[in-house]
């Protein structure tokens, strides 16, 4: 119950060598995929933070020449030749137009150059660009590109989780502590939503999105629409534990003492509720990852040339790019490798805040 | 049984009402409307627009609308598709069917194959084989839908084993009956497989921690205790116990797959409800949008229905009237 409490109140409270000692003893605890999904999330995350600078090169920047290129292999140049440069690539050429195939020019090596420019790595100004993970079709880098993507796709969960959870926990624990007529038209409501063909509902809401809106609107709006048809699982959960907590005798208790309402909710209804919340908002986050993309992908969400992990898949449906530039796929396994994280992080968030596993 | 039955169709009134509103509500806030393009088009005069208009109603308030449309629907008409110019009752049937084999035949791949495996998985507990299929369970849950079309699909280009996306092949009509089959079938593997994973990978993994949960409880102990072989205590006790939740599953599941049908659909270029609505939802052509939400909800709903008749078929345990009063 207060469990989820207390292990913050440990983990933030109490000074910062407390919180290191905490987060230390959790790294100890967890098992290794759990600390792979962790290292990936935050990995993620300083993309989306620091894409800026992360990124090579500006990710709207078409380099004409240069459309579908395959990914360009790093090479550790030798010890004698690092006053050049500590990395090194042979820059492609595009050698048939027609089929759009790239060759490398062996005989000359273009370095990679580090902390310039405010990039972490970059070539040259007038040098030709390196593209680590390939090319887009219209010659833009994908590397930077899905740096870019991040952005969106890594903050589409956290967003989305806290409207929804917000909603879900607040209507919840509401419903089920009052009661009566509120909590049956509330009920109700939850289930028409919880009935709706969530992705049908979902196109059909992604269609209100006018094509004029900037990126940050389109985002915002495809995160409440995903809000709004995600919450009401969640409310009814929560309903469920409020009007079973209502009982208890230090709710009573706290009625008794002359507590208002809106105190016992706050205080003690929602507080108890709050470790289940926690895991069912991790393991929530994908299905807003997965929606924003799906929806991009399909060009219902985030526009070109703003660019999330979805829509830049979406050159992938042409089936001759798929088979001809691969590379175009590496950003699904960007998505895969963020969704996989947030369940592996929210069972093991399960496992940890369930008190069976506490009290050992 | 059948007050249950029927007290449950009566629930879904209101609900399939409260959505149908609310989409229709959805679709008529979307700034312009499917005459928009046409009023743009030169060669298209001003009269035509407004006669469209008068025939369709689409110059009525929002209510007035929705209203003739309920109760076109109770008569079993769904409108005109704006853009096909035929009834939406004849476009919705056969791609729901599309849908629907979809759905079941993805669901037949992950239980034909989860069950088994949550078997093997669960008796050789911590064996190789477990940590393997229960790592590869998580990939296959983690793994999105779209982007695994897109890996089948690449390598269905590589190898040329199936074909890539499409619902029937063109020369699909002077087939006879057997190949017609044969070529529906070759079409459905990928998208079946697609759809699939992720319910198998979940199937699997609680078909084992059911299995595991059950081999330690007393019945088990005792069955072993009075001298039975191994394979009876697996397949007359743990196994018939293990099994139960899964008939409610079966419900959930198959509601579950129609909705993640339509992605794959869209992604995979196949001729059902989720890529009827795409285009509908693209062309803002209402009552096509209407008609596929409406047909998805009641497919949704029916499958739930399903799945707590079946409850109550496998367990006696449960209530109808307990049931009935949810």
């Amino acid at each position: 119950m207060s469990t989820a409490r207390q292990v913050s109140v440990g983990a933030t409270g109490a000074g910062g060598t407390q919180l290191v000692q905490a987060i230390a003893r959790e790294w100890r605890l967890a098992s290794n995929p759990v600390r792979f999904s962790v290292a990936c999330l935050a990995f993620f995350y300083v993309l989306a933070a620091g894409s800026p600078v992360v990124a090579p090169y500006d990710p709207t920047y078409q380099y004409r020449a240069m459309p579908d290129c395959p990914p360009m292999a790093p090479h550790l140049s030798a010890p004698s030749r690092w006053s050049d440069g500590l990395v090194y690539f042979y820059p492609m050429r595009m050698a048939d137009p027609v089929a759009r195939r790239f060759a490398a020019d062996r005989s000359r090596r273009v370095y990679l150059h580090f902390f310039h420019n405010g990039h972490l790595f970059t070539t040259a100004a007038g040098a030709p660009p390196c593209f680590l993970l390939g090319s887009d079709g219209l010659g833009r880098d994908l590397l930077s590109r899905i740096v870019y993507g991040a952005r969106v796709s890594m903050s589409v969960g956290l967003i989305g989780v806290a409207i929804s959870f917000s909603l879900g926990i607040v209507v919840g624990a509401f419903s089920g502590y009052v009661g009566g007529l509120a909590d049956n038209l509330i009920m109700r409501w939850s289930e028409i939503e919880m009935s709706l063909p969530s992705f049908y509902f979902l196109l059909a809401l992604a269609a209100i999105i006018p094509a004029g809106m900037s990126t940050v609107e389109t985002f915002l709006m495809i995160v409440a629409i995903m809000s709004f048809i995600s919450w009401a699982g969640l409310a009814r959960v929560i309903r469920g534990m409020a009007a079973s907590v209502r009982t208890r005798p230090y709710v009573e208790a706290a009625r008794a003492l002359g507590a208002s309402r809106w105190r016992v909710l706050s205080r003690h209804v929602i507080p108890s509720v709050l470790g289940y919340a926690v895991v069912a908002a991790t393991l929530s986050i994908p299905g807003f990852i997965l929606g924003e993309s799906a929806l991009s992908l399909l060009g219902l969400g985030i526009q070109e040339p703003a660019a999330s992990w979805g829509n830049l898949l979406a050159q992938a449906q042409d089936v001759q790019s798929l088979a001809r530039y691969p590379w175009i796929l590496i950003p699904g396994a960007f998505i895969f490798l963020a969704v996989m994280s947030f369940n592996f992080l929210g069972d093991h968030l399960r496992d940890r805040l369930d008190p069976a596993n506490l009290r050992r | 049984m059948g007050r249950f039955i029927v007290h449950r169709l009566v629930n879904m009134v209101p609900l399939i009402i409260g959505i149908t509103f609310l989409s229709f509500l959805v679709i008529s806030m979307v700034p312009g409307d499917f005459l928009s393009s046409l009023r743009l088009n030169p060669s298209i005069s001003p009269e035509v627009i407004r006669q469209i208009e008068a025939e369709f109603g689409l110059n009525q308030p929002l209510l007035v609308r929705y209203v003739k449309w309920l109760w076109a629907v109770l008569h079993l008409d769904l409108g005109v598709s704006l853009t096909y110019r035929v009834a939406v009752t004849s476009l919705i049937a056969s791609r729901a069917l599309n849908t629907v084999i979809l759905a079941a035949s993805s669901m037949l791949f992950s239980w034909a194959l989860a069950i088994p495996i949550g078997i093997i998985v669960a008796v050789r507990q911590n064996s190789i084989w477990d940590r393997v299929l229960s790592f590869a369970a998580f990939f296959g849950m983690s793994v999105p839908n779209f982007f695994l079309a897109f890996l089948l699909m690449f390598v269905a280009l590589k190898t040329g084993w199936f074909p890539l996306g499409g619902t029937y092949s063109v020369y699909y009509p002077s087939l006879d009956l057997w190949g017609k089959i044969a070529d529906r079938f070759d079409h459905l593997v990928l998208p079946a497989i697609v759809l699939g994973t992720a319910g198998m990978a979940s199937l699997m993994r609680l078909m084992r921690s059911q299995i595991l949960e059950i081999k330690n409880s007393d019945f088990v102990r005792t069955a072993r205790a009075k001298g039975l072989a191994e394979r009876t205590v697996l397949y007359k006790h743990v196994l018939r116990n293990a099994l139960n939740p899964f008939v409610t599953l079966a419900g959930y599941s198959l509601a579950d797959l129609l909705g993640g049908a339509a992605l794959v659909e869209a992604v995979m270029n196949l001729q059902g409800l989720g890529l009827l609505l795409l285009d509908a939802v693209r062309s803002l052509d209402i009552y096509l949008v209407m008609g596929s939400v409406l047909m998805g909800t009641v497919l949704l709903l029916l499958g739930n229905l399903l799945a707590d008749l079946a409850l109550v078929a496998v367990d006696p345990r449960v209530d109808f009237s307990a049931l009935a009063s949810q």
